[in-house]
């Protein structure tokens, strides 16, 4: 039972986190903080580190089949970013007081989520242009904004992140470019590729904002800095120029301009959103089997480490 | 002109498809910072592979690009030793094929930077500092899993066992190898021999593990004569560029 004291503390030091967040002052791991704060930082953060690890493997499905040398090695170095972004993103999420093995059981049980949009599959050399472009594209648009989040260690996280992922967005924005300058099976390929990843790019901001449950909590401790309709908005405000400039045929009848930099898009299926994110998207199951096998797989290997009493010298 | 150009080929086959076999295991490692190892190798490798087939691609002289010696050339044309071919079974093989060739890579460079080829020393030394960190990498994974429990350590044995077969041919002398030494531009394989074994015993009784004997050696891939494994490899890896010959990616 909760005593007068006790919600009296609780009143003033709520009172001056509450300060602290409108001053723009970072909330560091030793400060208090809500509870709800803490558990929306949890699921925040463990979605984008399992997003960054379960996205490893669509564009690990072309790492053997990459076309060139220079591809390979470029497609390597980026899904090596990935897995380092992954990294700095379960350690942001340690600093809450939870393990990382811990992370990874609720991911394994299900009850931890990742980007619906790596549940689709990679079925031709462009969809690494498409990944890189659209995908980290849309990533940025809201990483950009994250790194201006009221928690410390994520906002510093973000702004590694946002350097290496504009990098990716170019690098996929190459692939494409490289392919529509190419032979008409490679302008077929990148056409494809569009044709199926552009809305599930439209769909990773998440539902609008007024059918959108957790935002307002989010937005009022500035954990999210801008709601998912403008992210949205901005993404198909800088992407359908580029898609057009060299030949790309952005796959929806009712995207129209309304003015210079500015478009109106047609409806998202939101049916589909919430199937996918359901486990009924195509590659739901391949994603979270591939993640646990690789895991138990690795087991023997974990507990040699621990049991060895070599160390790194 | 054609020894020299083997001679590179070498170089770069043994490298290229030990890079392709790290990359295959991308995603699937023991734990992500492991995962991230590994395609750090990977990289070091196909940044070698690349620079040498580029080279060897002038050498030639037949207008061709490293691109093409990569993903144009037949089985048969791959110089690569038949050890690095060798499927990722487990995370101890993935281990002990890249101790057994990271210890022949470490000698065989260093001894490659006294070359009278000035692109072979040149990319010896650069390769050396890359070469040092992955011995040093897979030597302790070596001993951690000799040390660590009676599975890791059965595993890495078993590895041991399998791989062996494939070390000797690593200091078989092909003809540009036997032709390059004796111009000054080549290593000397037995020399290279000499301190593989004795690094190699090294770690292998810091890892209470033990070295095969008597076993039977198998020969041919610096001839071109592969496991049935290559082919594999080249099918997937070949794939675009076979099927679309006249794209540029």
């Amino acid at each position: 039972m909760t005593t007068k004291l006790e919600s009296a503390q609780t009143a003033e030091l709520l009172a001056d986190f509450e300060k602290k967040i409108n001053a723009e002052i970072k909330i560091e791991p030793s400060d208090w903080m809500p509870d709800a704060y803490r558990q929306h930082l949890i699921r925040q953060i463990s979605q984008h580190a399992h997003s960054e690890v379960i996205g490893m493997q669509p564009e690990a499905n072309w790492i053997t089949r990459a076309p060139s040398l220079r591809s390979k090695k470029i497609l390597l170095a980026k899904i090596q970013d990935e897995g380092g972004h992954g990294l700095y993103l379960y350690s942001a999420a340690e600093t809450l007081g939870v393990s990382r093995e811990q992370y990874i059981a609720w991911l394994h049980q299900g009850k931890a989520k990742y980007a619906s949009v790596f549940n689709y599959p990679t079925l031709n050399w462009a969809d690494i242009g498409a990944i890189g472009w659209l995908v980290d594209g849309a990533a940025i648009v809201n990483q950009v904004s994250l790194q201006r989040t009221s928690y410390g260690p994520y906002s510093r996280a973000m702004v590694r992140i946002c350097k290496e992922e504009s990098f990716h967005q170019r690098q996929g924005y190459e692939i494409m470019w490289r392919m529509m300058q190419g032979t008409n099976d490679q302008q077929r390929m990148a056409q494809d590729a569009i044709d199926r990843w552009w809305w599930p790019a439209l769909m990773m901001f998440g539902p609008h904002d007024s059918d959108s449950p957790r935002t307002s909590h989010a937005m009022l401790w500035k954990i999210k800095r801008e709601s998912n309709d403008v992210l949205r908005e901005k993404f198909i405000n800088k992407t359908v120029p580029q898609s057009e400039l060299i030949g790309l045929k952005v796959p929806d009848p009712n995207l129209k301009k309304i003015s210079d930099e500015t478009y109106t898009h047609g409806d998202i299926n939101w049916e589909e959103f919430r199937q996918v994110i359901n486990g009924n998207g195509p590659c739901n199951q391949e994603r979270l089997e591939h993640h646990i096998r690789a895991h138990r797989e690795g087991a023997w290997v974990r507990e040699a480490a621990l049991q060895s009493d070599f160390r790194n010298q | 002109m054609k020894t020299t150009l083997n001679y590179y080929l070498q170089i770069a086959d043994n490298a290229l498809i030990l890079s392709h076999r790290l990359a295959e295991n991308t995603s699937k490692g023991p734990f992500l910072e492991e995962d991230l190892a590994t395609t750090n190798v990977a990289l070091d490798l196909i940044g070698l592979a690349e620079s040498v087939l580029n080279e060897a691609a002038k050498l030639e002289g037949l207008g061709q690009t490293g691109d093409d010696l990569a993903y144009r050339r037949e089985e048969s044309e791959f110089m690569n030793c038949l050890l690095v071919e060798q499927p990722n079974r487990d995370f101890a093989h993935i281990v002990t094929r890249q101790f057994l060739m990271d210890t022949f890579n470490y000698h065989y460079f260093i001894a490659l930077t006294e070359s009278k080829d000035s692109f072979l020393s040149a990319i010896a030394f650069k390769s050396i500092k890359e070469v040092t960190y992955h011995l040093r990498r897979s030597s302790e994974w070596m001993i951690r899993l000799g040390t660590g429990t009676d599975e890791s350590k059965h595993r890495v044995q078993l590895a041991i066992n399998t791989l062996w077969k494939f070390t000797d041919e690593l200091f078989e002398e092909s003809e540009s190898d036997k032709a390059m030494l004796a111009n000054g531009t080549g290593v000397n394989l037995h020399n290279i021999k000499n301190q593989w074994n004795q690094k190699v015993n090294e770690i292998l009784y810091m890892a209470h593990l033990d070295s095969p004997k008597n076993q039977f050696s198998v020969f041919g891939g610096k001839q071109g004569n592969h496991t049935e494994h290559l082919g594999h490899i080249l099918a997937e890896m070949q794939f675009l560029p076979g099927k679309y010959p006249d794209a540029v990616w």
